[in-house]
């Protein structure tokens, strides 16, 4: 097989449930070309090497295929068409200032405390999401814990009312859609300037809400409160705040319905985080490395020729830099294809890298630790009911539509 | 439950201050400090910022003593043990380690890694047991950390016999034998060699003995200057604008103390990063406050009746209240005691070859003396295999690292060590990191970034090659020229890249005319300054068996001059 057919296999839904051959296959050719003049990149040093390289681009603007796709993919970041960049597609120093900006009212150096101080309440979310499955012997892991928290996270934290989520959800779900390569461009164009202008039209209106009566949130502070820098042009607030509002969801929806998935499929790593509810904390990285949500990054572009692994990536090429393979790549990792909570040492592709390494990290990263410790500790007996389950679309953002699974019982709180 | 971060790997991800913000704190865009000796009840957060760090440089000791989650090794350590080494000697060799401190406990875990059961001797001059030595000019003067909590965190239990307290005055190679400051003698089978550095007093000794003068490289340095801080005084007089004495400066305005920097140079950080970098480095601390005068010395320190300092007089003709003065004057190497020792050293250090072991003064190799840390000259391929001692953090540990692994392996299972040097300074809430050896440059050029916002890399040339790159709150792209300095690729870069400077043309780096140590030099392996061209030979009388033996038996001195 080319390795151009390799890629197609990844794409097509069928393979959704396993992509981990074909990277596998993949990586004999660390740099590979694709029809379209695109390349791709899937070994672990390479796609390292590439993060830091200041001769990569994150600019959609330069990007040639971003420009032939019409627009970058809403769910990634917030940018839809007529959507004003944010820093996820831009470069310093611009991306360097707007992405202060921002973190600015979401951590350190001036906001440090902010997303530990949201553990608490996280908690609590999580204890009365399980407490409702007690009614239910058979449950959605995906709509009743990996979606409701950090949805409900995040709304709070941008400052989202109760109840909005209903709004955005679906166009969530069509922009998401929108990035099935299963469809036809001109579908997915249609698709993503629908959900495009309903998102904008939404945030649009947060945005000014939240500047007519400010709250303790995070949109909030980024509508009123002016930093050494300045603060953002209302129309890359609106883009910046749909990227908080989307991937600050969307993504951990996935770590956490794979972690649960992962779990079932090893119940004695399931028995041990029971047993040692600490061990949540090195596990959700060796997750974030063995069944990442993004798998992926699209869009990156070579502004001048790259040597690398022995192929000459031409400037003004596109590149895709294969996450999720680099995670598993047996020139970085020992036994890649297992998955060991313990693991030592776990330096992983989960989150990026570099100046774009994921904004949302660590709250990704405690909302996980949190979900899955109240998985193990709480849900009794805990079975697949169809393994695998049924995928979500998205080859990039990967993750299982629907986990359903039967219980016997749920515990009390601790 | 005691803390390190390795601050050589961390790119300021910050991931650590997201998740434990009591005990790891971002400083600006990127530099990290932290607590290294947090409240136990920090506990699991800190568990959250150690395992989530993505380039894994945060390493914890339990409270049990036992490393819980361990920091990876550089390199895997060796299977099985090499016979032809001798499988006897991992077993019940014995070694010593002179130098108790970063590079000597690491090499000692080292050791044991690798599998060696033998006996451990630890030989420290110091009462202490080993303690970090970074944070004492940061977050021990600041007062944001105790100073009893810079211990080193312990990654197992070496099994050693700690000669604390200790000072080593004698080498005896013939007999394997380490003379101690009380008179007893210590045998060994191998020796590794960690005494490192001390700070460089101020040089008229009436001056130094006043109350409120001092240096700062120790724990008792660091307690004694936080003490005087704490107190307040009227001024702070920082002589010598190198690393210590910027960071020592940049405390001092953290705590809103007035200070001047005297600096004989044209700017701060010039011998380590030229004129151009270092006036930038000037820049910040002026926009800081601090009162920086280059181009000045500092002439004579005065003190009232009761011995206290309360004047300084320097060269600009000026004269100055102040209360502290701390002599930042670079540093000494710890080599007076191996002067009889046959071994190859002097003021630059001892020599070795790229496997840590030590040289003696005719250049051959010893077989069972090794060096590591600071104190280490070794050649660097990078550099025309100029013998260089790197005095960063990092290079302590990774020399320690090669020359503990080489110590217990095989002739074909031995390590090279080819770390290419790093090192990094947090001052003024600025982190400036670099890769490579700056000093060696001819030029520089600044690529990415603007120094007008103290954020930017420059890139250092030699000879139409990279040799270095510094960044300012930019250290996310020095990976990227780490390889280029080892290609030696082309300088000035001509590549496109995200951020290109408007200031990128390059230009004179600002060094002071360098010596190039294997120019004209006539023996350099002897730690001689090759400027003095000359060598310490240690021939053997004719008719005797060569054999390697200490200098003070050594029938005839032969004194190699031009």
């Amino acid at each position: 097989m080319t390795e151009a057919s390799i890629w197609e296999q990844i794409l097509d839904f069928s393979n959704r449930a396993n992509p981990y051959p074909f990277y596998d296959e993949l990586r004999r050719t660390p740099v590979t070309r694709l029809p379209d003049g695109s390349y791709l990149v899937s070994t672990y040093a390479e796609i390292a090497a590439l993060l830091h390289d200041p001769r990569v681009s994150s600019d959609i603007s330069r990007n040639p295929a971003a420009a032939a796709a019409g627009a970058a993919a809403v769910g990634d970041d917030g940018d839809g068409p007529g959507m004003s960049p944010t820093f996820l597609s831009m470069d310093p120093p611009d991306h360097d200032k707007f992405r202060r900006i921002t973190m600015r009212h979401f951590g350190p150096p001036a906001t440090p405390g902010r997303v530990a101080g949201m553990e608490a309440r996280m908690a609590e979310i999580v204890t009365d999401l399980v407490d409702t499955m007690a009614a239910h012997p058979r449950i959605d892991v995906v709509d009743d814990l990996a979606y409701p928290l950090p949805v409900t996270v995040i709304c709070e934290l941008l400052g989202v009312p109760p109840g909005d989520e209903q709004r955005f959800r679906v166009w969530v779900e069509v922009a998401l859609q929108s990035t099935d390569p299963g469809l036809d461009p001109e579908t997915q164009q249609k698709k993503r300037a629908e959900a495009g202008r309903e998102l904008r039209a939404f945030m649009e209106e947060l945005v000014e809400a939240h500047r007519r009566s400010p709250g303790p949130d995070l949109l909030s502070a980024m509508v009123t409160d002016d930093g050494p820098e300045g603060r953002m042009p209302d129309e890359q607030l609106v883009s910046t705040g749909l990227l908080l509002l989307i991937a600050g969801h969307e993504t951990t929806v996935n770590l956490i319905s794979n972690g649960a998935l992962t779990l079932l499929r090893h119940p004695a790593e399931l028995q041990r985080l029971r047993n040692d509810p600490d061990l949540a904390i090195p596990m959700v990285e060796e997750l974030l490395r063995y069944e990442p949500p993004v798998h992926f990054v699209p869009f990156r572009t070579a502004l001048d020729d790259i040597d690398i692994a022995g192929t000459t990536i031409p400037a003004g090429a596109s590149l895709t830099l294969l996450l999720a393979s680099g995670n598993r790549d047996p020139a970085h990792v020992t036994d890649p294809d297992l998955f060991i909570p313990d693991r030592r040492n776990n330096q992983h592709l989960g989150f990026g890298g570099g100046i774009h390494l994921c904004f949302g990290a660590p709250l990704a990263r405690l909302e996980a630790q949190i979900a899955l410790t109240a998985f193990a500790t709480r849900l009794e007996n805990p079975r697949l009911v169809s393994d695998p389950p049924p995928y979500r679309p998205s080859p990039f953002l990967r993750g299982p539509a629907h986990l359903l699974i039967d219980i016997d019982g749920v515990a009390p709180h601790q | 439950m005691r803390i390190l971060v390795d601050l050589t790997k961390c790119q300021g991800y910050a991931q650590c201050a997201f998740l434990a913000p009591d005990v790891f704190t971002i400083q600006g865009d990127e530099a990290l400090t932290y607590d290294p000796h947090p409240d136990g009840a920090h506990l699991q957060r800190v568990r959250r910022a150690a395992a989530a760090c993505p380039v894994q440089a945060i390493r914890l000791e339990e409270p049990d003593g036992q490393d819980g989650w361990p920091h990876p090794a550089t390199r895997p350590a060796t299977a099985a043990p090499v016979e032809d080494s001798g499988g006897t000697f991992r077993r019940t060799g014995r070694i010593v380690i002179v130098g108790a401190s970063m590079a000597g406990l690491r090499a000692a875990e080292r050791l044991r890694e690798e599998g060696f059961t033998g006996s451990l001797t630890l030989v420290g001059q110091e009462p202490h047991e080993p303690y970090d030595r970074p944070p004492l000019s940061k977050q021990v003067l600041s007062g944001s950390a105790p100073l009893e909590d810079t211990s080193l965190p312990r990654r197992r239990d070496i099994r050693a016999t700690w000669r604390l307290g200790m000072a080593a005055t004698g080498l005896d190679l013939a007999a394997k034998q380490l003379h101690l400051a009380d008179g007893s003698r210590i045998g060994f089978d191998k020796l590794l060699i960690t005494t490192g550095l001390r700070a460089r007093p101020w040089p008229n000794p009436g001056e130094a003995a006043l109350a409120g003068v001092m240096t700062l490289r120790t724990r008792e340095d660091a307690a004694t200057l936080r003490q005087h801080l704490a107190r307040r005084p009227r001024r702070v007089l920082v002589i010598g604008a190198g690393f210590i004495g910027c960071e020592v400066a940049s405390v001092c305005r953290e705590l809103d103390l007035p200070v001047t920097v005297a600096e004989a140079g044209p700017a701060p950080l010039v011998a380590a990063l030229g004129g151009v970098i270092g006036a930038v480095a000037g820049e910040l601390q002026t926009d800081n406050g601090v009162d920086l005068r280059c181009g000045v010395r500092v002439l004579s320190l005065e003190g009232d009746a009761t011995g206290q300092l309360c004047r300084a007089v320097l060269s600009d003709g000026t004269t100055l209240q102040v209360d502290v003065a701390v002599a930042a004057l670079g540093s000494v190497r710890n080599v007076e005691w191996l002067a009889d020792s046959g071994l190859a050293c002097g003021v630059w250090g001892v020599a070795c070859d790229a496997g840590c072991r030590a040289f003696d003064a005719n250049g051959l190799v010893t077989d069972d003396v090794f060096v590591a840390g600071d104190i280490a000259r070794a050649p660097q391929p990078m550099y025309g295999y100029q013998y260089l001692a790197v005095e960063h953090w990092g290079n302590a540990i990774s020399q320690a690292e090669v020359a503990a692994h080489n110590m217990v392996s095989g002739e074909t299972e031995r390590w090279p060590h080819l770390e290419v040097p790093k090192f990094w300074s947090v001052q003024f809430g600025t982190e400036i990191k670099s890769v490579g050896v700056p000093s060696v440059a001819d030029e520089v050029a600044i690529v990415q970034g603007s120094v007008d916002t103290k954020r930017f890399l420059a890139v250092y040339g030699y000879k139409g090659r990279i040799v270095a790159a510094v960044a300012f709150n930019q250290n996310k792209w020095l990976d990227f020229y780490e390889p280029l300095i080892e290609q030696a690729a082309p300088f000035p870069p001509a590549f496109r890249h995200v951020d290109e400077s408007v200031q990128a043309r390059p230009e004179p780096a600002g060094f002071k005319p360098a010596v190039s140590p294997t120019q004209d030099a006539t023996v350099v392996v002897t730690g001689h300054d090759p400027n003095e061209r000359r060598a310490r030979l240690t021939n053997t009388a004719a008719g005797e068996t060569p054999s390697r033996r200490p200098a003070e038996s050594t029938p005839r001195l032969k004194e190699a001059s031009p």
